[in-house]
């Protein structure tokens, strides 16, 4: 108190002390005590702003939009057909298919910009169930259209828009898993299970934004099911904790999958393809909203308390922010699929049927439709150099049957500038190829009644990739004949994890990575502390460490053996050398 | 008795062999060597060590350039061989040691040698990589990083670390055992008064 008052008459200029540094820290924080304790003596006698009652109900009942669809005549219905819906709808939202029609989401076709290459969802090979070419109905029960079932699909159809697969807000709107994009019309049973039919007008005139629930009807089933493909998008997202993922979670953020994924004429931000990775130098904090879902677009570029010395700031600059900020990969309590083994199936019981088995979680380890698998959940992911493009392995494309074969390959590198270090997850596989030709095939398994050539149905190779790649053809996939001689590759695919985003205090921990082992074991042309070493210098350094330990051990022990014996000598000797 | 070291080289003395123990503790946990307090706050320690290190160090090269007992650190041809064939020999046999501490020359050849070369090799090399290290974003891409990669810098530091470590542990033992009596060099250290010629027991071993 002395001192706030010997500053505070400095500060006056009574005194003839001039200002001390400390004291101008001293006297901010005294005043900004008197403040605080004025506000509260001011709240406590008299209130200046009284809560509203009901204030923040009524926010939340608020309409959100100006537009009650239970009010139009038109979405009265009954309607036969999603096609039917999608008409009107399109009565008063003259653009919104046409919008779409230009989305990833409706084209599954993407021209990446700086390899040229035409990718999307009709264009890659994946080693899950390899491709879309010939297996159209199962695979594009996830199509924002209705009936894609074959080469010929209209695209420019305007009433093929699935409007209600991304507005639905009641959940009773739910896609056929083989019906082409088309919800049942009749309860219908399907991988034992049965779908209910949903009632289109209801679904129709309570439309709204999209949701966790109508992206993840779709995002968290890649790859045949829950969890599956990504590890980092399932159905845990759905209601998750705030340790889960800190944006998602009601007690975090809250938010729905379009605060990040932001769409604009129905075209979204965010591809896995050409992932956006904008760097401000010299934006702490301000928004750049047109950059989402990039973290930076919220964050900016140095979202950590400095500290003692801004080392995490500077991180930023080689390392993603999802390196350390998704700790691992799958960690809602779902496993994802690691290994997919295709050489496998075809296997069949004594009895001559199918055989089905499943890990001690349920989870299918047999298939004999499908080969065997293995899953993971709650593992580190593996790291990666990686500037935001992606290059794919296509069918068509020359591989070398002798090794692993990347089926897709983050671009980039340590001496690249924009490159950075992100966290992937990868998929092993061993799947069909063109043993003549050495390319990537993609088999036909799906098949419809009388499809007899799909794998799913005769448990033939060599008939499944003929009937694929006439296919593949068929859709502009690739030029590629398939020779008749088949054979098996191992392959991988990364696939990028941004989500399941922890909290701060559940990121990876320094010594996850700055530890021998640590988890940058593998990622070449970066030297981290701690993991990294200089295996010459520590050999020569510690032996000279070692020879001088040794050296003054046996140096004392002389003098100390020396001295006893002298002891033991009596006294004459020491008065001898004493004089 | 006789003063030898003045109250700042004792306080300089002991604060940098707290902070030096300090930093080679969290520094070989930073390097993998052993695990302790984690990698996060071993690193916020080494900084914060580092930091009161450099300016102690600052302030003490100011002390030693207005007050010229820099010239204690020197390094002087004579007298070396001999003090050499002391430790070497005569430390052994009970001959007296070759050389007479005083207020003008408080450190024998082979010290001043030895103190030289950690003052004007171990030391700079420490700092000078440890800046480096704690400042790569700033000189990352520059032309600095032609030559100087994170790895060299790296090396150079632990290079210089080790070093350090042959230092303390010749320096220990030979500042700490080997006057007469044994402690005679210790307990200057910390009083900061040594025995005056045959004051001491001749006891030499």
């Amino acid at each position: 108190m002395l001192a706030a008052l010997q500053c505070f008459i400095a500060s006056l200029g009574l005194g003839s002390l001039p200002m001390k540094r400390s004291c101008w820290t001293l006297l901010a924080l005294a005043a900004l005590a008197a403040l605080a304790s004025a506000r509260t003596l001011v709240a406590a006698e008299a209130p200046l702003e009284p809560p509203i009652p009901g204030e923040a109900e009524e926010a939340a009942e608020r309409v959100g939009s100006t537009a009650d669809h239970s009010q139009f005549g038109v979405l009265e219905g009954p309607f036969e057909s999603g096609q039917e819906v999608t008409q009107a709808c399109l009565s008063c939202h003259t653009e919104a298919a046409e919008q779409v029609q230009r989305s990833i989401h409706w084209t599954w076709r993407y021209e990446q910009p700086e390899t040229g290459q035409a990718l999307g969802k009709r264009n890659v090979v994946n080693n899950l169930c390899i491709g879309l070419a010939g297996n159209y109905p199962r695979c594009t029960s996830c199509h924002t259209g209705y009936g894609w079932e074959d080469a010929d699909f209209d695209f420019s159809a305007e009433e093929r828009v699935d409007c209600l697969v991304c507005h639905d807000t009641t959940g009773e709107y739910v896609k056929l898993p083989t019906g082409a994009g088309h919800p049942p019309y009749e309860d219908t049973e399907s991988q034992g299970k049965t779908f209910e039919a949903p009632d289109l007008a209801h679904v129709a005139q309570n439309v709204g934004e999209t949701s966790l629930e109508t992206c993840g009807s779709c995002h968290f089933e890649g790859g045949g099911g829950d969890a599956v493909k990504h590890g980092d998008l399932d159905s845990s997202l759905l209601d998750p904790p705030r340790s889960l993922d800190v944006h998602m979670s009601e007690a975090g953020g809250g938010f729905s999958c379009s605060d990040c994924h932001a769409f604009s004429g129905h075209i979204q931000g965010g591809s896995r393809y050409h992932v956006s990775m904008p760097d401000y130098e010299d934006s702490p904090l301000a928004a750049h909203p047109q950059d989402k879902p990039a973290c930076v677009a919220c964050h900016g570029s140095e979202p950590h308390e400095p500290g003692l010395h801004d080392k995490l700031n500077a991180h930023g600059e080689l390392i993603a922010c999802q390196t350390c900020h998704v700790p691992e990969i799958a960690r809602g309590g779902l496993s994802t699929k690691t290994v997919w083994d295709w050489s496998e199936a075809g296997r069949m019981g004594p009895d001559g049927g199918r055989i089905v088995e499943r890990n001690e979680q349920g989870r299918v380890v047999y298939d004999s439709k499908k080969g065997s698998f293995e899953w993971a959940e709650d593992y580190a992911p593996t790291y990666r150099w990686f500037n935001g493009e992606v290059s794919y392995t296509l069918v068509g494309d020359t591989i070398d049957p002798a090794g692993e074969v990347p089926l897709n390959r983050p671009l980039g590198g340590p001496d690249e500038a924009g490159s950075k270090i992100w966290p992937f997850k990868v998929i092993y596989g061993r799947q069909p190829y063109d043993a003549g030709n050495d390319h990537l095939v993609v088999p036909k398994l799906f098949g419809s009644e009388g499809e007899d050539a799909a794998y799913w149905r005769s448990y033939d190779w060599d008939r499944a990739i003929r009937a694929g790649m006439a296919e593949a053809r068929a859709i502009g996939q690739t030029d590629a004949d398939y020779s008749g001689d088949y054979g098996f590759i191992d392959t991988r695919m990364y696939w990028p994890v941004n989500h399941m985003v922890a909290p701060a205090e559940e990121s990876v921990a320094c010594g996850e990575c700055h530890s021998p082992g640590g988890r940058m074991a593998g990622v070449a042309g970066v030297y981290v502390p701690g993991e990294d070493g200089h295996p010459l210098i520590e050999r020569i350094g510690w032996a000279a460490v070692g020879l001088t330990l040794l050296a003054t051990l046996l140096h004392g022990g002389l003098r100390y053996y020396l001295y006893r014996r002298q002891r033991r000598g009596g006294g004459h000797n020491e008065a001898e050398r004493g004089s | 008795m006789v003063r030898i070291f003045t109250r700042f080289e004792i306080f300089w003395h002991w604060t940098q062999a707290v902070l030096i123990f300090g930093l080679l503790l969290t520094g070989l946990e930073l390097h993998g060597s052993y695990a302790l307090l984690g990698f996060g706050p071993a690193f916020a320690v080494h900084i914060v060590l580092a930091w009161a290190l450099i300016g102690l160090w600052v302030f003490a090269i100011f002390w030693h350039l207005t007050t010229g007992e820099w010239r204690q650190y020197v390094p002087t041809g004579s007298g070396l061989a001999r003090m050499a064939a002391y430790y070497t020999y005569g430390i052994f046999s009970g001959e007296a040691k070759p050389f007479v501490k005083t207020r003008s020359a408080k450190h024998n050849p082979l010290q001043r040698l030895a103190y030289f070369v950690f003052k004007a090799a171990i030391a700079p090399a420490l700092w000078v990589s440890g800046l480096l290290l704690l400042s790569y974003n700033l000189w990352e891409g520059s032309w600095l990083s032609g030559p100087l990669t994170l790895a060299v810098v790296a090396g150079v530091h632990v290079t210089a670390a080790l070093a350090l470590i042959v230092f303390l542990i010749a320096h220990v033992y030979m500042a700490a055992t080997t006057g007469s009596p044994w402690y005679e060099y210790l307990r200057a250290m910390v009083t900061g008064y040594d025995c005056e010629e045959g004051e001491c027991l001749p006891r030499r071993r």
